[in-house]
């Protein structure tokens, strides 16, 4: 169907599901993106993020297809973003994340939508902020994001979501493990999945105990920690309320107030990022042959000279 | 601004459970640079063409080693028809008989079928030729 962006914005505030479909690979390949999203933005913003997050293999997209089973239990219409890593050789990327959710495969009121990462690295791509404010526009306000298998470190995922889910399992790590920086700093809520299997509870206590130590950040929310096994069907409720007593807090404590404020400058400054990164990209291909040559002996020198050159002022005017 | 990518949806409708074939058709895919979405085993066509449509993808590729290949192309064309997303190409592969094939092909319920020993670069360079696109080089962050 070659529909113009303008109709398919039109379809897409009826519903339509082709035009989700549609528009969120015209913003994912970086076609149409501004237009698109300001009609999204009108429409949409209102939804409270569920990220899920944690290594591989920790049951990412089995809680994913657990809580939607719940969700949809009260009628609620969900929204799905499955991120899974994209090849650093072909930009390719096999997305598997639906196998865990065939139960919705043909329900209506769900939309699954895989993304690869497309070199974007802290755990998500570059437009999924995007991609779950088209679901929330196109009639889907339960939000659910699923980011890729992380380590330690990807901690994207606070630019996106409102409540960070951070899911692990029993044995893989000491105390230690726990009182690192990183990952575990951003959890608001904990779940130690595949509790059935030993050492659930010794690691609920590590957590407490680090959560202890810490003040947790001089945050005023105490992130819980919950017990689940989706194999067995346990702990979800309980985290579906946990869930709801955070967004509760958020509204409640003026936090989501600060958090959207901080969401809103990581999001320009990525967007920034991105168009002094091609502006760079253009630039060094033309330097002189000398400045590279001097460069690699000074290659702090050579930064102030491309600073110059890239915003026209010196880097001592104060502008930054 | 970059150029679409290529995506695909390879599909395992029906009883069967050798997916090795599919998985090597998604690898050789990825590897030129497509997104696959893989659906899994035991899909019902429903659930084939709903995954489709919400993953926008250009091709869907089925893969059936058992024998209900008269059943589930025409299937899967009758639902995209039904939901107006005809737009999306449909071929697959496995062991499908060469009379079964010709029938499917002069029917138009697959667009093109590959038998087992075709070189996965054949299968990259239909896809590509049909759709007119090139997956672009993928560029470092």
């Amino acid at each position: 169907m070659t529909l113009s962006v303008n109709q398919w914005l039109g379809k897409l505030l009826l519903h339509d599901r082709r035009a989700v479909a549609r528009l969120i690979s015209w913003v994912e390949d970086n076609q149409e993106q501004s237009e698109i999203m300001r009609t999204v933005r009108a429409q949409s913003g209102q939804s409270l993020v569920i990220g899920i997050t944690g290594p591989p293999g920790v049951g990412k997209s089995s809680l994913v297809e657990a809580l939607t089973r719940v969700y949809r239990q009260s009628e609620e219409r969900v929204g799905i973003v499955a991120v899974d890593p994209s090849s650093p050789y072909s930009g390719g990327a096999i997305l598997g994340d639906r196998i865990r959710m065939q139960a919705h495969g043909t329900d209506r009121d769900v939309f699954i939508r895989s993304m690869g990462t497309r070199g974007h690295l802290g755990g998500v791509a570059r437009s999924t902020a995007d991609v779950l404010r088209i679901l929330e526009a196109g009639g889907y306000p339960r939000l659910l994001l699923e980011t890729v298998g992380v380590g330690q470190s990807e901690i994207e995922i606070m630019r996106l979501a409102d409540t960070v889910v951070v899911v692990l399992n029993p044995g893989t790590g000491d105390g230690i493990q726990a009182i690192k920086a990183g990952i575990m700093e951003v959890a608001d809520i904990f779940v130690i999945n595949k509790a059935d299997m030993p050492g659930a509870e010794r690691m609920k206590n590590d957590i407490e105990m680090m959560l202890d130590m810490n003040g947790h950040g001089g945050r005023a929310w105490r992130p819980p920690v919950i017990l689940t096994s989706v194999l067995e069907g346990k702990g979800l409720h309980e985290l579906i309320d946990e869930i709801a007593r955070q967004q509760a807090f958020l509204s409640e404590s003026g936090t989501l107030i600060i958090r959207r404020q901080e969401q809103l400058q990581r999001e320009v400054w990525q967007h920034l990022e991105d168009r002094l990164k091609e502006a760079f990209d253009s630039l060094w291909p033309a330097l002189p042959t000398e400045w590279l040559t001097e460069g690699h002996k000074d290659p702090y020198q050579l930064v102030d000279k491309v600073w110059q050159k890239m915003s026209g002022h010196k880097r001592e005017g104060g502008n930054t | 601004m970059s150029q679409p990518r290529i995506r695909v949806l390879v599909g395992k409708p029906g009883l069967d459970g050798h997916d090795r074939g599919a998985k090597v058709i998604a690898r050789a895919l990825r590897d030129a640079g497509m997104e696959v979405i893989y659906s899994g085993l035991h899909q019902t066509p429903e659930q084939i063409v709903e995954a489709a449509i919400q993953e926008d993808v250009d091709v869907i590729g089925l893969s059936i080693l058992s024998g209900a290949q008269m059943t589930i192309f025409p299937r899967v064309k009758a639902l995209l028809k039904e939901q107006n997303s005809e737009d999306i190409l449909l071929i697959g592969g496995g062991t499908i008989p060469d009379e079964d094939i010709e029938v499917l092909i002069q029917s138009g319920d697959a667009e093109a079928l590959f038998t087992p020993g075709t070189p996965t670069g054949d299968i990259v360079a239909w896809i590509k030729e049909r759709l007119g696109v090139d997956s672009p080089p993928y560029e470092h962050a």
